[in-house]
């Protein structure tokens, strides 16, 4: 790798001509959840990694189902296994540290997938400067989110970059866990007449970040929601297996998760806005930056799509558990408009809640 | 939220509603001009619930869509100098310069940074003594106080390492080159609340009087907007052209004296080109000569640039009201949110972007689906 | 250009001879400059732009708005005007 690959990627190869094509280097909307981190995926890494494979004479499909983690049967037991990285700036924030967010980050990626998470491997990226006593503060916080999480961090790598190259600390968290026989959740399975339910308030972890970013810091008692979401899926999988969608809305927010959810399912979904749970400060922070809480990052909170029959008692369970005593019902899914995700305003009138490009930006206008 | 919440009752709204459907006695044309007014009609779908009454044009009044081409390419090649910090609101972001925006500046390596305020460059200037900090200082009048008190205070105290690139555009000639137009079809003007929070409201009687059009002071608020339009669609019934204040909480006639003293001080009145529309005669400010040393466009020497816009884009045409966005033959194809050919498509009350993301659908009773 | 949003001032004070204030936001709190609104003191509203109170917010003013369209809605009621539900 280095200076003697001068790659040119060839875009004549690809099908959808938008955004990667006008654009030859990342910026930072590759990161922000939404379209262009979908892009990058569905035009950049499948191809590449899907390259192979027709040559093997197995066909992993794997890829293909895009959802928050991969589900394989090794030996006739079914694991799921997940990656992700966190680059999340500033290091410690209200309500949470990137250790904390690494661990639960993959937990919750398993759990999305009705597995029961079992083990993470924790890989460091640290720039040169680092103070020890942070990466030790690091360090316990993973500890400690591993424990309650019921999973065990058993390998891990650390490397080091020059000065000026990282920014403190890059951490990547990949996980298995076992899928239970019966469950079959991904992001295909939503069908029309199947409900939408959020399992508490929305765009806390995003505002929390946001009050201490420079140059659109604010006061306010906006903690991270981060937490691990295993045992909350678990206490609604024991009400039924049949869960067909879990995912958590992370970067880029309900809107985004959504729209993922309704292409891979090629449904249509409607949401009421009435029925969104957002805290009263995250409201006043997004009303003051312009933001929609809809599309702020979470990081304690999963959507769930349910058969119509099962969503009065999946709540109910839910609201018992102490990670979802705020859960509500959001929304349904439609054979209409498939693909595309709208909300019932207030006033009754309708609106598209597209898919976002790059991050949510604050704004004057 | 105090003051907010109230403004946005459903039953207030819909009796609002009723009684504009009531008094309308034909399909009236009003263009509302403030960039947040498009948003929030759009948003909460009044103009969906107004349709057949009301037809609402939406103007120039987002200075993300209205700023030049040139002044893009100026902000970027500004933002591409190494050792500067370009400090922007968020807004400008992802606004099509010539052939790059400030994201992709950003990709470059560039140290392009959002701010929530003017002061907060400033502030950034004073912590970077070593750095060149730029402030992107576009917006209509509203903005225009904040953005004189940084480079007031920025001389006021000696802070050398800090400029700004101005390009401020005013509304009144904007609705008079507008209404003035040979073919106009806007009837009445919804007035941008906040603009007259500073301005007053006052120049705007002449040219209510002079072009015999309503124009309404409006706030953001569904019943702020829809109450604006209640009183337009009222005047338009009667013949009356006077202006009115359907948003006295926050306006008087005078506006904000201490702020437009402080507006005087720093800026001076020049011509302006409109993006999409082409120049108007003064209808923009500028920094005063006495400010020239904190004048980007001097000291980073780009005053030369200029630039071509797409021949595709048709902004203009929608920024006057004179073609929908979805009857531009690039919407939707070679133009979308992720591509935008103009400004219109990025900025998310651009009408053509708001038109894309939020007016595709309309509700046909019930759970039925039609796309518009 | 108008994102400006109303907030309750809950302090004031003086930064290099600048006049600047706290604002609460129905629980999230900003600094803001105070210099062109004089007239605002602990207490009042005001409308936020970019970091900058451009205006004092006339509780009154607001408060006989609210009422005149209750009103107006009352009286629509009293005359029988046809009401059509949204969404038509």
């Amino acid at each position: 790798m280095g200076d003697e690959v001068t790659t040119c990627i060839d875009v004549s190869s690809w099908s959808c001509p938008l955004p990667l094509r006008d654009c030859p280097h990342i910026v930072m909307g590759h990161g922000g959840g939404g379209k262009l981190s979908a892009d990058l995926v569905e035009h950049l890494f499948l191809p590449a990694f899907h390259r192979q494979e027709s040559d093997c004479s197995e066909q992993s499909d794997s890829l293909s189902t895009l959802g928050d983690a991969a589900t394989l049967r090794v030996q006739g037991t079914r694991l799921a296994f997940s990656t992700d990285s966190f680059v999340v700036r500033p290091l410690f924030f209200p309500g949470g540290d990137i250790g904390k967010l690494a661990v639960h980050g993959t937990v919750n990626d398993l759990a999305m997938m009705g597995a029961r998470p079992l083990y993470l491997s924790t890989g460091f990226i640290l720039e040169e400067g680092l103070p020890l006593a942070q990466l030790s503060a690091i360090a316990d916080s993973m500890g400690c989110a591993a424990h309650a999480s019921g999973v065990k961090l058993v390998t891990g790598d650390t490397k080091v970059v020059d000065k000026g190259h990282g920014d403190g600390v890059y951490i990547n968290t990949s996980g298995i866990g076992l899928i239970p026989e019966g469950v079959e959740i991904n992001p295909m399975r939503a069908r029309p007449g199947d409900v939408v339910l959020i399992s508490g308030k929305i765009g806390v972890h995003g505002m929390a970040i946001m009050s201490v970013r420079d140059g659109l810091a604010f006061d306010a008692m906006i903690e991270s929601d981060t937490a691990p979401l295993n045992g909350l899926v678990q206490a609604m999988l024991d009400v039924s297996k049949d869960i067909h969608v879990l995912r958590d809305p992370t970067r880029g927010g309900v809107a985004s998760t959504l729209n993922e959810i309704a292409k891979a399912s090629r449904v249509g979904i409607v949401i009421d806005e009435a029925a969104l749970p957002v805290p009263a400060p995250v409201r006043a922070a997004c009303e003051l930056l312009g933001m929609d809480p809809i599309y702020v990052a979470n990081e304690g909170k999963l959507v769930a799509i349910v058969p119509p029959e099962s969503a009065e008692p999946m709540l109910e369970r839910m609201r018992s558990h102490p990670l979802g005593t705020h859960a509500a019902i959001i929304g349904q899914v439609s054979d209409q408009h498939p693909g595309i995700v709208a909300a019932r305003t207030r006033l009754g009138t309708a609106r598209v809640v597209p898919m976002q490009i790059g991050e949510q930006l604050p704004r004057i206008c | 939220m105090k003051y907010l919440d109230e403004f946005r009752d459903p039953a207030l709204a819909q009796r609002l509603l009723d009684d504009i459907r009531h008094t309308a006695s034909r399909e009236w044309q009003i263009m509302e001009v403030c960039g947040g007014q498009t948003h929030s009609l759009i948003r909460n779908g009044l103009d969906q619930l107004l349709a057949g009454k009301v037809e609402l044009i939406h103007g120039p009044g987002c200075p993300v869509c209205v700023t030049p081409l040139e002044v893009i390419d100026k902000a970027l090649a500004i933002a591409a100098q190494p050792g500067v910090i370009f400090c922007s609101f968020g807004d400008m972001l992802r606004v099509p310069g010539s052939d790059a925006d400030l994201f992709r500046v950003k990709g470059g390596g560039g140290d392009v940074r959002i701010v929530y305020s003017p002061l907060d460059a400033l502030a950034l200037a004073r912590q970077h003594p070593d750095r060149e900090v730029v402030f992107f200082a576009i917006g209509f009048e509203t903005t225009a106080p904040a953005n004189a008190m940084a480079v007031h205070l920025a001389r006021h105290r000696g802070v050398r390492n800090f400029s700004m690139l101005v390009s401020h555009v005013l509304v009144p000639p904007a609705i008079s080159a507008i209404v003035g137009a040979p073919r106009n079809r806007v009837q009445a003007f919804l007035a941008a609340g906040h603009v007259c929070s500073v301005m007053g409201y006052w120049q705007y009687e002449a040219l209510a009087k002079q072009h015999r059009v309503p124009i309404v002071v409006t706030g953001f608020e569904p019943l702020d907007l829809l109450e604006g339009i209640r009183l337009a669609v009222r005047q338009l019934e009667e013949g009356r052209a006077e202006v009115e204040n359907a948003y006295a909480r926050a306006v008087t006639r005078e506006g904000n004296a201490p702020a437009q003293r402080m507006i005087a001080q720093v800026f001076e009145v020049t011509d302006r080109k409109w993006r999409g529309i082409g120049p108007i005669p003064n209808s923009g400010w500028r920094l005063r000569e006495a400010y020239r040393d904190w004048d980007a466009e001097v000291k980073f020497a780009v005053s030369d640039i200029c630039a071509q816009e797409s021949a595709l884009c048709r902004s203009g045409d929608v920024l006057q009201g004179h073609l929908k966005p979805n009857q531009c033959p690039a919407f939707g194809k070679q133009c979308t949110p992720a591509r935008p050919l103009g400004a219109t498509m990025v900025s998310s009350e651009g009408a053509c972007a708001a038109y894309y993301n939020y007016g595709r659908f309309v509700v046909e009773g019930g759970n039925e689906w039609v796309t518009k | 250009m108008c994102l400006g949003i109303p907030g309750k001032v809950i302090d004031v004070f003086e930064t290099d001879g600048t006049r600047m204030g706290r604002v609460d936001f129905g629980g999230v709190v900003k600094t803001v400059c105070l210099a062109y609104v004089p007239e605002v003191t602990v207490g009042d509203y005001t409308i936020v732009h970019v970091g900058f109170a451009i205006t004092k917010l006339d509780e009154q003013s607001a408060q006989e708005t609210l009422a005149l369209l209750r009103e107006s809605g009352a009286m629509h009621e009293e005359l029988g005007q046809n009401h059509d539900e949204i969404p038509r």
